[in-house]
């Protein structure tokens, strides 16, 4: 049986393998050698990065296009303390996510030893769950649990940390067929009863509204939750997280809705009797001032973390189970009871559709245009065009982030990329490196802000090495936008430390990495310059240099009801 | 309100600190802690008592039973059970009250575990209510620890 014996870098790729994995985004180091030396003549594919936080966010990035675990590497001490903003990223978007960490030889830990960290420690919190190898017999049968929990329940980041010894030590691979976890529980199924009971919930009420997030995309229950919003034609919200998980086109989509949703989302949260939450956590970006949330509102939550069910707001109606599942089973319930059923609220659901429909018509989320300067929304706007609702976007973390969410149609899940939970800067332009790779085919485009793009261009030599293209876009206000918001309207318009001066020459940034690159900032010339950015084969960089003092509107100030949102800035009162 | 809740792990490396560490970054307080090996090995058995907001009860038990080294997490605030508390107790005593604490440790039926010219370690099991009376009878004799 010598044929089996490897030694502990070979078995972890054997099990990278076995997993399916075609591509790792990440960093080598002095305890890593030997992981790197195996992987030289391996066809893996290992992804460079040139910084670990980035590895974390292209994994993610892969992983939120493609549905599939993604995974990034680094090395011990500074390469895996680099990894954890990722992580906690991953942790509060629930993306599935195996990082690999090398560590100091078992006999050195808790010596100080040169580049030591307590990785399993410091990850404890910032992961689903992580394990630290001791032996190489273990080694497999870790791999092989960490990504089933990943990947499974309610998906997150796991960690590996594998002390150097047992990269270099031979063991023999064993290939892991069961895996045995008996505390890790998964509700898939949702409970018939009360999934019977919603059925006749949803009958009952007239006022309907579906609150779709994340949970839709992660489970790929967008054709599920379609049939739903179908079958009881209510109207519908996707969260941030959400977005994609019924068609932006869909005439039951109303918009997002939260501090920045629009009027007709947030109004139909507050005026509905029926909230069908599924796959979301009632978030305070999302609630508001929780009281006030959804006052008249019964509440079925479906959810497959039990925890996330009666968290921030009870519901009336608890479902706890994959979402998938759950409409699989409700759907045939509520089309076999449609006939009967539905005629008897009939008036009171046409009242409510028209007044959802008023209210869109009152105060639709529509770009605003300048002949002089390019408004930020109209930069959206031209995105929104060339990408069709089939792009790849992602996102940074800002004012742009929310226009985006706000006006960038997206007709099919896995196509909107951004931090929503952990909102952080720097996760755009790496998550669009993952992208790329997940979705090799199709244009993805990195609409950054300037703030944002700068933590992350070191990126540009990955974009660059590996001949990505991708359309780096920079919505350039000279601010940190959001934050220069905040100051305006809260804090007396004192803006500290929120001028962004010397921002690079795009031409000239993007040409000494080796591909083009350049600033518009002549409304008239944006439409051909994003043309021109998608026609060219490899990556593109287009600053794009916008209005500064533009808000981002309607806004619900922090704490605030939702349906006390702030429509537009404050109108000059005539004098006389 | 304390609850009162008894877990059931299994015996990894990092479980006991996954136990309380979600606690702490879930922001709940901690007021006692024990732990102890079932009879099998691969578990443990851990009690944790918490100060919660009587409506974070259900939340404390869900993040807690959502750690996958936790094969169970049950709050047993309410659930009949036998709740002793175990005291060990030096009291410096000087040479003339050594009898009359010998006395009221027969009294409180705690045992003498040490005895030395200074005073006596002695140890009481009971309810938390009589622990109390015990503790203060003895401190009414001299310094304690
Ligand atoms: C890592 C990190 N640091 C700080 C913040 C706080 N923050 C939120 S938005 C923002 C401004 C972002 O500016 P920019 O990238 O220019 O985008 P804009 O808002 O102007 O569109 C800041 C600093 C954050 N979210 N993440
Ligand atoms: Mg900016």
């Amino acid at each position: 049986m010598s044929s089996n014996l490897m030694n502990g870098a070979s078995m972890l790729l054997e099990c990278l393998v076995r997993e399916g994995v075609e591509c790792m985004f990440g960093y080598p180091g002095g305890v890593t050698l030997p992981f790197y030396d195996a992987l030289y003549d391996h066809p893996l594919r290992h992804v460079l990065v040139r910084h670990e936080e980035n590895a974390a966010f292209a994994a993610q990035g892969y992983a939120r296009t493609t549905g599939k675990v993604g995974v990034c590497c680094a090395t011990s001490g500074p390469g895996a303390t680099n990894l954890t903003t990722g992580l906690v990223d991953a942790m509060m978007d629930s993306i599935p996510i195996v990082a690999l960490t090398g560590q100091v030889s078992s006999k050195l830990i808790g010596s100080d030893a040169f580049q030591e960290a307590d990785t399993f420690g410091i990850t404890r919190s910032c992961t689903k769950h992580n394990y630290m190898v001791k032996r190489i017999e273990d080694l497999p049968q870790i791999i092989h649990e960490a990504f089933y929990i990943a990947g499974t329940g309610r998906p997150g980041p796991v960690l590996v940390d594998i002390p150097k010894d047992v990269f270099q030590g031979n063991g023999h691979y064993a290939p892991v067929s069961t895996i045995h976890l008996p505390g890790y529980k998964v509700y898939t199924e949702g409970h018939s009863g009360q999934i019977r009971r919603a059925a006749q919930m949803i009958w009952d009420s007239e006022r309907t509204m579906v609150y779709a997030g994340g949970g839709i995309i992660a489970a790929n229950a967008s054709a599920e939750l379609r049939e739903l919003v179908e079958t009881i034609n209510a109207p519908t919200v996707c969260t941030l997280m959400g977005l994609g998980a019924l068609p932006s086109e869909h005439p039951n989509f109303i918009s997002m809705p939260g501090m920045h949703g629009s009027y007709a989302a947030n109004m139909g949260m507050t005026h509905t009797d029926l909230l069908i939450a599924l796959g979301v956590r009632f978030d305070d970006r999302v609630t508001g001032k929780l009281a006030a949330f959804a006052p008249h509102a019964k509440v079925i939550h479906v959810d497959i973390d039990p925890a996330e069910v009666g968290k921030n707001r009870n519901p009336d109606l608890p479902i706890v189970g994959d979402v998938r599942r759950v409409l699989q089973k409700l759907n045939p319930i509520l089309k076999e009871t449609r006939e009967q059923e539905a005629p008897k609220k009939a008036a009171g659901r046409q009242a409510w559709w028209d007044q959802v429909k008023a209210w869109k018509e009152q105060h639709p989320l529509q770009p605003s245009y300048s002949d002089s300067e390019i408004k930020p929304q109209h930069l959206v706007a031209e995105i929104d065009r060339i990408a069709g609702g089939r792009a790849v976007v992602t996102a940074d973390v800002g004012q742009h982030q929310m226009w985006a969410a706000q006006l960038v149609r997206f007709n099919a899940p896995r196509l909107w990329v951004n931090s929503g939970g952990l909102g952080s800067m720097g996760f755009g332009l790496p998550a669009a490196i993952g992208a790329q790779f997940g979705q090799p085919d199709n244009l993805v485009i990195s609409l950054v802000g300037d703030g944002g793009f700068q933590m992350s261009i070191p990126e540009l030599a990955t974009i660059a090495a590996y001949g990505l293209p991708v359309k780096i876009i920079v919505l350039n206000n000279g601010y940190l936008g959001m934050v220069r918001q905040w100051q305006e309207l809260f804090y007396n318009n004192r803006l500290s430390s929120v001028t962004l001066d010397c921002f690079p020459d795009a031409e000239k940034l993007a040409g000494a990495y080796g591909f083009k690159g350049r600033t518009v900032e002549k409304p008239h010339e944006l439409a051909k310059a994003i043309d021109d950015a998608v026609a060219e084969p490899g990556p593109y960089l287009l600053n794009v240099k916008v209005t500064p003092f533009e808000n981002v509107y309607p806004m619900v100030p922090a704490g605030g009801a939702v349906n006390e949102m702030v429509m537009g800035p404050p109108q000059p009162v005539p004098v006389g | 309100m304390l609850q009162t809740i008894s877990l059931l792990l299994e015996n990894k490396p990092g479980a006991l600190m996954r136990a309380t560490g979600v606690l702490v970054t879930r922001g709940y307080n901690m007021e006692s802690l024990t732990v102890a090996r079932t009879l099998d090995p691969g578990l443990s058995r851990m009690t944790i008592v918490v100060d919660v907001e009587p409506h974070q009860r259900a939340q404390v038990i869900k993040q807690i039973n959502k750690l996958i080294n936790v094969l169970q997490a049950t709050d047993v605030t309410e659930s009949p059970s036998v709740c002793r508390e175990l005291v060990l107790l030096r009291v410096r005593a000087a040479q003339e009250s050594r009898t009359a604490i010998l006395k009221e440790a027969e009294i409180f039926q705690a045992r003498v575990i040490d005895s030395s010219t200074e005073g006596f370690v002695l140890e009481a099991t009971g309810d938390a209510e009589k622990l109390d009376e015990f503790i203060a009878v003895m401190r009414s004799y001299g310094d304690i620890e």
